[in-house]
């Protein structure tokens, strides 16, 4: 079944075009990955699904529905997460509190209830604090629970960025280079978490990853972009033994 | 404190935290915009003058009672606000700081201007339940006046205080003022809860012109106080909700016993040096974490 599809995709800055025509499908429960050299595509690929720019032409579909127009806010809403390159957490709240603002999208009450902190809110809250440890536990970050996220140090950041993600109970789970700025026993656990994301819970992932170690590992099917181009869509060994990526990757 | 007996100088620590709240509510509608949007609205003044003549309009022409016309007064200040961001101040995301600050302080001598062609440029007033009263606590007389300003300005913090720490939107506002791009995929919609943020930094400024008005009377230029709230603002740490109110007061207070204790003048710019010391002695002010500002 396909969960998310983009249709022909394209983006210009300028005179420059960034994505020029790609099309490609994730199935659902599948580990899609996103290759390609440095200037590639990729990042606008995911921007483009993210909805942080607007295509200039294509269209992008989520379960069936055309989502070429829909808001960045509202993408959480319909079941999409992201994770940044780069890290973008609540810097001046902790762990937990950065989790709970991922289920943000599922709280409910109006707003006198939520200042009087009415049993039924009260209920709720012990809900969602509970999907919280769940990932948490799952994440194994019990021990940064009440760390101020500035006091973090890298790598940890980086799992409490797929903690919040995951908090948001997405049905497509976008990362953006997880590896990147990760050691290598940090990309190894990464691995594993994104293993089992996909096994355990169920999760559809798409994902931009330069680090070929970790793309062979935990993908089902490889894009390779260059120069805003498709050059080979297929399994992880198909599309690295394909001549054109071999020569994007080399030169020559 | 020679002279002096208790009783006047629990009156004046009383009068300066009257004209202290007013300040720390002017500087907290200063504090809720730069957090969530990084700019400096100087025509937050003017919109305290503007709410305390919606609440004359209301009740002396359209002959509304006082808690109506308050509470009328403070959702049309609201309103006010919101499109405020919605249509003008959005057209300039994105460009230098010194661009809002030129089109705030153009918004003030706007304002200003309208409220002279609407109500014209002399003094006005409006009854309110507390003018003239007096409560007896002990052996002190209090002005009923000072009084509603104190428990009206705790009321308020109260429900901020809540609003802030319990609600989604409250939450929301927090979060996208931390982070906009984090917030936009925890599904926030940034944009209209910026707008939220200048409604409700417009209703605070409205409830200060109105609790203000039976004090200093209405007229165009009461604006003006937006300007020691800034000193207020800049004490308390510039980012910092407690802070600004904690630093109105302070300068409220000061105010009020450097025009008994120091030389004439001295009051109407006791604010300034407060600010001018602030700035040599811990520019970060009292609860300010500027230094540590996200970049």
């Amino acid at each position: 079944m396909t969960l998310f599809k983009a249709d022909n995709l394209a983006i210009n800055f300028g005179g420059i075009k960034a994505v020029d025509g790609v099309s490609f499908d994730v199935q659902k429960g599948q580990v899609f990955t996103i290759i390609g050299p440095n200037g590639a595509g990729k990042t606008t690929v995911f921007n483009l699904i993210s909805r942080i720019y607007n295509p200039t032409e294509g269209k992008l579909f989520f379960e069936g529905n055309d989502i070429t127009e829909v808001a960045p806010h509202n993408i959480a809403n319909l079941g999409i997460a992201r994770t940044f390159q780069n890290i973008e957490l609540f810097e001046h709240a902790t762990v937990l509190h950065n989790l709970l603002l991922g289920r943000h999208a599922h709280r409910s009450g109006n707003l006198a209830s939520q200042m009087l902190f009415l049993p039924s809110q009260r209920k709720a809250e012990l809900a969602h604090r509970e999907k919280v440890e769940h990932v948490i536990d799952f994440l194994d970050l019990q021990h940064y629970r009440d760390t101020y996220i500035v006091n973090l140090p890298y790598g940890a950041r980086k799992v409490v960025e797929l903690a919040r993600a995951l908090c948001t109970e997405p049905k497509l789970l976008l990362l953006d280079e997880p590896s990147s700025g990760l050691n290598t026993e940090e990309t190894e656990d990464m691995a594993f978490w994104i293993h089992d994301i996909r096994n355990e819970l169920g999760i559809t992932v798409l994902m931009v990853e330069h680090d070929m170690t970790l793309v062979n590992e935990v993908s089902d099917r490889v894009l390779a972009l260059n120069y805003g181009r498709v050059l080979a869509l297929g399994t992880p060994s198909e599309v690295q033994s394909h001549p054109e990526v071999v020569k994007a990757y080399l030169g020559g | 404190m020679g002279g002096w007996t208790l009783s006047e100088i629990v009156q004046l620590l009383l009068n300066g935290l009257a004209a202290g709240c007013i300040y720390g509510l002017v500087a907290l509608g200063f504090v809720l915009i730069y957090k969530a949007t990084e700019m400096v609205n100087f025509a937050q003044g003017d919109l305290l003058m503007l709410g305390a003549f919606m609440a004359y309009a209301l009740i002396e022409h359209y002959s509304m009672n006082y808690w109506a016309a308050f509470l009328g007064a403070v959702l049309f200040m609201a309103v006010f606000g919101y499109l405020l961001d919605t249509v003008i101040l959005r057209q300039v995301i994105g460009q230098p700081q010194f661009a809002v600050v030129m089109l705030t302080i153009g918004l003030g001598f706007l304002f200003r201007s309208g409220a002279s062609m609407i109500w014209g440029t002399e003094t006005r007033a409006f009854a309110t339940p507390f003018t003239d009263g007096v409560t007896r606590v002990g052996g002190f007389v209090i002005a009923d006046v000072n009084l509603s300003i104190v428990i009206g300005t705790a009321i308020l913090c109260g429900l901020l205080y809540a609003f802030f720490r319990f609600t989604r939107i409250g939450v929301a506002m927090q979060a996208a003022s931390q982070n906009q791009l984090a917030a936009y995929y925890m599904g926030i919609p940034v944009k209209m809860i910026f707008s939220l943020v200048w409604a409700i930094s417009a209703g605070v400024a409205a409830v200060a012109g109105i609790l203000l008005a039976p004090v200093s009377l209405i007229d165009v230029t009461i604006g003006l106080i937006g300007l020691k709230a800034f000193a207020a603002a800049v004490l308390g740490g510039f980012g910092s909700i407690p802070g600004a109110v904690f630093g109105g007061l302070v300068i409220g207070v000061i105010e009020q016993f450097s025009g008994i204790y120091l030389p004439e003048g001295f009051k109407d710019v006791a604010a300034y040096i407060v600010i001018l010391l602030v700035l040599f002695a811990r520019p970060q002010g009292l609860f300010g974490n500027i230094g540590r500002k996200r970049v």
